[in-house]
């Protein structure tokens, strides 16, 4: 898994590569933390390229919402396919996080 | 990122159109499940298993198997391996998830999607198995998981 982060306007964009899984989840979780920390308030993660998510990848992502909102910031996800609607579904973590069907979209509603 | 090609071992028990059966043995290191799950998942995909069976169901099944197997199994002990046995054939897929654990209680897992619960960044893992598996048996010790994916009708 690879990421990469990119400001657009005030919006910290983040796009996942791959696989966001138990083996990379901290070197992500680090980064947005780090974000977080030097004054980003506004998050968006865009899966378009991303292929699945585990446990403890979808862990990461409900910390980091948390930590965010502690600090008066919001997150969005975006770009999510059939298989990662799915298991947000299951989880129930589709009721937890503010999620768009594109980027765009995410942009335009902060 | 370091390659870990290294940490995993193959050995193959059966190959023909009608079965593959083979053991990936893998050393304690969380960072090498991507790797056994993609080879696991194109092993399959010679089968014709595709789409969100392998995508979703399989992949993200095996990984949480590998992990548990690998954090509370073998507590990340580099001296330890974890074992997963595969079994493919054109109508089913079984994995069987060996650690050098003592093992643990399934049914000792609340409910992840309960409201209390829901903002909890763990928990999540032996829930999504047993959604995504057809079937999802431990041994009595809790140190061996069997999964099984079928083909789906039609």
């Amino acid at each position: 898994m690879t990421f990469e982060a990119t400001k657009e306007n005030d919006v910290l964009v983040l796009d996942i590569d791959g696989q966001l899984i138990v083996g990379n989840r901290q070197k992500f979780k680090d980064k947005v933390l780090k974000e977080l920390e030097s004054g980003e308030r506004k998050f968006l993660i865009d899966f378009a390229n991303t292929g699945y998510i585990d446990s403890s990848g979808l862990g990461v992502l409900v910390s980091l919402s948390k930590k965010i909102r502690e600090q008066g910031g919001e997150l969005r996800l975006a770009n999510l396919n059939e298989d990662l609607r799915t298991l947000f579904e299951l989880t129930k973590l589709d009721t937890l996080f503010h999620i768009v069907d594109s980027r765009q979209e995410a942009l335009d509603s902060f | 990122m370091r390659e870990h090609t290294e940490g995993i071992r193959v050995r193959e028990r059966q190959s023909d159109p009608e079965s593959a059966e083979f053991d990936v043995d893998l050393v304690s290191d969380v960072r090498l499940i991507g790797r056994a799950v993609a080879y696991l998942s194109e092993r399959c995909r010679a089968f014709a298993f595709e789409g969100s069976l392998v995508d979703l169901n399989l992949r993200v099944s095996v990984t949480e198997a590998l992990a548990n197997a690998i954090l509370y199994g073998n507590r990340e002990d580099p001296e330890k391996t974890v074992r997963m046995e595969a079994r493919i054939n054109p109508t089913a897929i079984t994995v069987r998830v060996i650690d050098g654990g003592p093992g643990f209680d399934p049914d000792d897992v609340p409910d992840p999607t309960h409201e209390d619960r829901l903002e909890s960044p763990r928990g999540r893992g032996v829930f999504l198995l047993r959604r995504l598996m057809d079937e999802v048996e431990y041994n009595e010790e809790g140190n061996v998981v069997r999964l099984v994916l079928r083909r789906e009708e039609g």
